[in-house]
């Protein structure tokens, strides 16, 4: 698996050589992998149209009605391309939190990152799917490359590890998809990467609803903003590999109480230890 | 990590640790016993018994006991269908020591009383590892075909094994062996770039050192797009 480093000085545009390594690595055939790439591309849009028509609640009761709301509302900024993927994100993720079908990218909790960005971008820029199939590829390199330094869980790292990787890896695919070179894409994820440290993982009764759900929607934006940052020419000042150690330091020193375990943060609050004690008697 | 691993598995929600990676460690045990499972007891421990229930980790571990992926849409009915496919399971928290705070201790046994027991640890984005197998130290990820033998450990057995998969044409990634003690029982496990055939695992079995032997076909994504689905994946018979 490449580092950043390395992606960062790969020919552009950087996602055709992170495809060759891998295939090199598993023995897949690059036509399967592409295959198999837009096959999940298609699953994520199929679970944003089924969460953006729905407003059934979540297995707690907690969400469920957060995306349709959005998508449903109007919108009085005049940012159709702000509300679309704060919907979409929104969307994968109510999915998610009715046991419905979801890709993990990379992680279930953090799933709606990378849709919300990269198909809201799409979208509005209306764009195929097929189109979206390289930078989906330069996103699952950017995470490969990431996880040579840390466990992408919130377990492991905080949400700091989950949804900072997922937004890292939409930024730097949605800077693909937008004629950014390699050195542009790694900037951009590690600019998502080192706005993201610190966020800790303490989600209500430890269910992937509170605060995830809306989570996602701000990270989506969050990869989308970084992507408009190294497009511009903006680079991140410490070395994307650097940023991903630090990330995973802060981690290591991170509280366990801190760490998806539900015992601290908004897990804690009255609000949420109510829910934790109305979810046990169940 | 393969790139279809990280932009997946695609999955029931709603947790890739609690929910998909907890059902490929029932997928693995399956596997490892051999035949459907007609009992089952699932021990959690740290983060899996606190949070298991709500992630739908309880369902996702019996859906994979009964053959099914992280994205099988039966996944949320899995006690419904147990009960149809005559699999009784039980669950208890427990405590596992100094493991992943996401891992379960599956104790199975299959109709005609085979028994297998596992440990496994679910480290996130739906990527496992096993730990143990019947009490002995291995370590795989179900990323690969994985053979495991269990055996009385000898002079030259390893070497043989080692020269029978090299002789089949199959590239072994990784190896991993444990003991009992000298001369007691002993277990290998290796994980490859490819499955034995049937004929190779049949010949491995009848060794009179052999205790068993087990193919575990890949359970995460990517290897799965190599791994078919017409490939023999155990032979020989439990201890």
């Amino acid at each position: 698996m490449p580092t950043l480093a390395e992606i960062m000085v790969a020919p552009s545009p950087a996602s055709v050589w992170i495809l060759e390594q891998d295939c090199a690595e598993s023995g897949l055939d690059a036509a399967a992998v592409r295959s198999a790439m837009l096959g999940r591309i298609r699953d994520m849009r199929s679970s944003i149209e089924r969460g953006l028509k729905t407003d059934a609640p979540s297995i707690t009761g907690m969400v469920g009605w957060n995306a349709k709301g959005l998508h449903d509302a109007p919108d009085l900024l005049g940012a159709p391309l702000l509300k679309r993927v704060q919907a979409y994100a929104m969307a994968v993720n109510e999915e998610n939190a009715r046991m419905g079908r979801i890709v993990a990218a990379p992680t279930a909790g953090s799933a709606g990152t990378i849709p919300g960005a990269l198909i809201g971008v799409a979208d509005h820029l209306k764009l195929s799917d097929e189109q979206l199939v390289m930078p989906m590829v330069l996103a699952a390199g950017i995470g490969q490359a990431i996880s040579r330094q840390m466990f992408i869980s919130g377990a492991a790292g905080g949400c700091q590890a989950e949804i900072g990787s997922s937004a890292a890896m939409a930024a730097a695919a949605v800077t693909e998809l937008l004629g950014g070179n390699s050195r542009a894409c790694v900037h951009a994820a590690s600019l998502a990467l080192m706005n993201t440290i610190g966020l800790v993982c303490d989600p209500v009764g430890g269910f992937v609803e509170v605060p995830c759900v809306s989570r996602n929607a701000f990270f989506a934006v969050h990869a989308v903003s970084a992507a408009q940052l190294a497009l511009a020419g903006l680079e991140s000042f410490i070395p994307p590999d650097e940023v991903v150690g630090a990330v995973a330091q802060v981690g290591r020193m991170m509280p366990l109480e801190l760490r998806e375990t539900a015992e601290g943060g908004l897990a804690r609050t009255p609000t949420g230890l109510a829910v934790t004690a109305r979810m046990e008697r169940q | 990590m393969s790139l279809l691993d990280m932009i997946g598995p695609v999955m029931i929600g709603p947790s890739s640790s609690h929910t998909a990676g907890a059902c490929r460690i029932g997928l693995v045990g399956r596997q490892l016993l051999g035949t459907p499972p007609v009992q089952a007891r699932a021990s959690l421990h740290a983060s899996f018994a606190k949070t298991g229930k709500g992630h739908g980790t309880h369902q996702a571990i019996v859906a994979g006991l009964l053959g099914y992926g992280p994205d099988d849409a039966r996944l949320p009915n899995a006690f419904a269908e147990a009960a149809r496919a005559n699999l009784a399971f039980e669950f208890t928290d427990t405590d596992l020591g100094e493991v992943h705070p996401n891992s379960a201790q599956l104790d199975l046994q299959s109709a005609a009383g085979e028994a297998c027991s596992l440990i496994a640890s679910s480290t996130g984005g739906g990527v496992i590892e096993v730990i143990r197998v019947d009490g002995f130290r291995v370590s795989f990820s179900g990323a690969s075909f994985t053979l495991l033998i269990r055996y009385t450990d000898a002079l030259g057995v390893i070497a043989r094994v080692t020269a029978l998969v090299a002789a089949a044409g199959v590239n072994i990634a990784a190896l991993i062996c444990s003991r009992q003690k000298r001369g007691g029982g002993a277990m290998t496990c290796l994980e490859l770039d490819g499955p034995l055939s049937g004929p190779a695992l049949a010949f491995l079995s009848s060794w009179p050192e052999m205790a068993w032997v087990r193919m575990v076909r890949p359970v995460m994504d990517a290897g799965a797009t190599i791994g078919g689905g017409d490939v023999p994946v155990l032979t020989g018979t439990t201890a």
